[in-house]
């Protein structure tokens, strides 16, 4: 089984580098080969905006695709084995609409605009703080409601009905909001990679890596919890905190990227699926960096399908993450009776 | 080898505790758990078997009294010295289908590895010895989503034990498993306790195997409270009669198993040679509302069983020769 882990982990690792490569050297600014490669050695291009958008736009693009994907697939697959069901995931649970209505309090209550929000560093950390919160209260409400609904389905419902409040409240805001600001929310609300610049690409990083590391610490409470909470807490796992830093390592990973490349669905639901049905385990050693880089790789693919039209614009990212994830979802519900780890 | 006690309660209340209203299921309890030993903890459904497990496997806090595992106050214990003297095996649905056999029986050795739960050498070795232990290693490489429930419980037990913990306590291990792997099951157990000298508990509705194999018995009843003791000590003390406090079942003493008070409306004679014969009579004619006498009294029907075709029923001077207990049953016999 480790050894699938390693091969399926180099495997990804490469499929990542190509997928980057082709994100750096195709945009929807054609740019020759030649020029790019220049470009990023600093040296001088043709075209000074070629430089630029190498540096400013398609290299910052990259990480955060890549960091992105990575923090919704782990935190979709903390998500499935702390809530014993499959199915679960961050936007399906809330915990994504959670963000996004801290995201909208600060963005539209604030009177700001993503733009505003997005220059200064006060703006950036008051944008991650308002996700961050907003999606703990959603996690925490989930916790609190899982005590209570033993259906893993209906506590499902539940997250979505608390989707569909804060949606009623984001919309509430709004409506009081300047035409601006909704204008600035809506195309936030769209989903996208581009929305952290070379300048705040540091701090987004820094956050995204601690959520990350957070849940590699916890592989092993992880693999615990595959056999419930009791039979975990006979193996030595203290309950109470290990709920609360998977809540905290969620919570940051929702919240960061929400905050900044808009509430991306399916990343985080669908790929855990993905990874576990390549390897064939539930088993978290193999599991997580498996599912970590799949998302990263996802991810990439899904910015370069976005750039597909070239000049005439980009594809919004939640146009394009349903389509390769609600597919994966039907498949494994339809067989949920083969796939071993329904069972 | 002497018998140590593994568990020792003093003066124990359990029940639960929410808030500051308690709701004691069972007071002043004393009793002992002893390595080497496999014991059974029978009882009605709802007199407190699971929150008597629960409380001993630390799940829950004892509401009051005394509760030592191996001489050291229960709730002294860490997590992680806890979880190396306590192995459980519950009932509760796993979502480990997804994980070989050889991965879940090598999650219970979670409390002795270290930070990421890698496995050294020292402990490929214990978890195959308990693989071949319950007699599982053939299906190592199985999914646990594969397996029968039988071959889960094994599993769990497996997992049990490479915990290496003194005390493994089953929360009816054998419910929903057929009779061949119950008797497996029950008897790996017994095995287990013998040749590695745990002290193994277990709670189960399975009365007829808990008396053939079990070494001690935890009677537990709310009108009579805890009553342990070696199995055959307490049948023939009496005990058993008190397990359930019900007119319409009985303990029969020779079988050793509960049987529905049998509503006598009419009485015969039967006589018969042969031990396994006379059993199934008595147990037919008691079916259909006849107490059996072995002793012969004038005026009564007389039932002569010669053998499983041969019946001859002397009745009021009358004879009457029957070929199987179909003829018999069937016929008028008062």
């Amino acid at each position: 089984m480790k050894n699938k882990g390693i091969t399926y982990s180099l495997i990804l690792t490469f499929i990542i580098l190509l997928l980057a490569g082709c994100n750096l050297f195709f945009g929807s600014v054609d740019i020759p080969a030649k020029a790019v490669i220049h470009a990023l050695l600093g040296e001088e291009v043709a075209k000074a905006s070629w430089s630029f958008i190498v540096w400013e736009s398609r290299v910052p693009q990259i990480v955060t695709a890549l960091l992105c994907g990575a923090a919704l697939a782990g935190s979709g697959l903390m998500l499935q084995t702390a809530f014993n069901n499959p199915l679960a995931g961050p936007s399906i649970l809330g915990i994504n609409s959670g963000a996004s209505l801290g995201v909208a309090f600060v963005m539209l209550a604030g009177g700001g605009t993503i733009a505003t929000a997005g220059v200064t560093l006060s703006g950036f950390f008051s944008i991650v703080l308002g996700a961050f919160i907003g999606s703990m209260i959603v996690m925490g409400l989930i916790l609190f409601f899982s005590t209570l609904i033993k259906s893993n389905i209906m506590l499902l419902i539940t997250g979505i009905m608390i989707g569909y409040i804060t949606s009623s409240a984001i919309s509430l805001l709004n409506f009081f909001a300047t035409a601006e600001g909704v204008h600035s929310y809506m195309i936030w609300g769209m989903g996208n990679f581009s929305g952290v610049s070379l300048e705040q690409l540091p701090y987004f990083a820094l956050f995204t890596l601690a959520g990350l590391l957070l849940s590699i610490l916890l592989i092993k409470p992880l693999n615990a919890l595959l056999l419930g909470t009791r039979y975990a807490e006979n193996l030595g796992v203290n309950i109470k905190r290990t709920r609360n830093l998977l809540l905290i390592s969620t919570g940051i990973l929702t919240a960061i990227t929400t905050a900044f490349c808009g509430p991306i669905a399916f990343i985080g639901l669908a790929v855990p699926h993905i990874a576990r049905l390549m390897l064939g385990t539930s088993n978290h050693n193999s599991l997580l960096p498996v599912t970590l880089l799949t998302g990263s790789a996802i991810a990439l693919l899904c910015n370069l399908i976005c750039i597909l039209p070239g000049e005439s614009g980009i594809i919004p990212l939640n146009a394009v993450t349903p389509v390769l994830g609600a597919p994966v979802i039907i498949y494994v519900i339809i067989n949920q009776r083969r796939i071993q780890y329904f069972n | 080898m002497e018998k140590q006690a593994v568990i020792t309660a003093q003066d124990l209340n359990i029940g639960y505790r929410t808030g500051k209203k308690e709701k004691t299921i069972h007071q002043h309890l004393n009793f002992q758990l002893y390595s080497g030993e496999l014991t059974c903890l029978l009882g009605a459904n709802g007199a407190g078997k699971s929150t008597l497990l629960r409380t001993l496997a630390a799940s829950q806090p004892a509401l009051n009294g005394n509760l030592k595992i191996l001489g050291k106050p229960l709730e002294q214990y860490t997590e992680k010295e806890r979880s190396r003297t306590i192995g459980v095996v519950l009932t509760d649905k796993t979502f480990a289908g997804g994980l070989t056999v050889y991965e879940l029986v090598g999650l219970g050795r979670q409390p002795h590895t270290g930070f990421f739960g890698r496995l050294n050498k020292n402990d490929h070795r214990i978890i195959e010895e308990a693989l071949n232990n319950v007699g599982i290693a053939h299906k190592a490489q199985s999914y646990t989503a594969e397996l029968s429930d039988g071959e889960r419980q094994k599993v769990m037990i497996a997992k049990a034990l490479v915990q290496e913990c003194p005390l493994i306590l089953l929360d009816e291990p054998t419910a929903f498993l057929d009779i061949v792997s119950r008797i497996e099951i029950m008897h790996l157990l017994h095995k287990l306790a013998v040749e590695q000298q745990k002290a193994i508990l277990l709670s189960t509705h399975d009365i007829e195997q808990a008396l053939v194999l079990s070494d001690k018995l935890w009677l537990l009843s709310k009108e009579q409270g805890l009553q342990c003791g070696v199995t055959e000590d307490l049948i023939l003390s009496h005990q058993m009669d008190g397990l359930f406090s019900r007119k319409d079942i009985q303990f029969n003493y020779e079988n050793g198993i509960y049987y529905p008070t049998v509503t006598r409306q009419h009485q015969i004679i039967v006589s018969c040679e042969e031990k396994t014969l006379l059993h199934w009579t008595i147990n037919a004619l008691n079916r259909h509302g006849f107490q059996c006498l072995l002793s012969s009294q004038p005026n009564l029907p007389h039932l002569k069983v010669i053998s499983a075709t041969e019946f001859i029923l002397n009745n009021k001077g009358e004879t009457h020769t029957f070929h199987s207990f179909d003829e018999l049953l069937n016929s008028n016999l008062r």
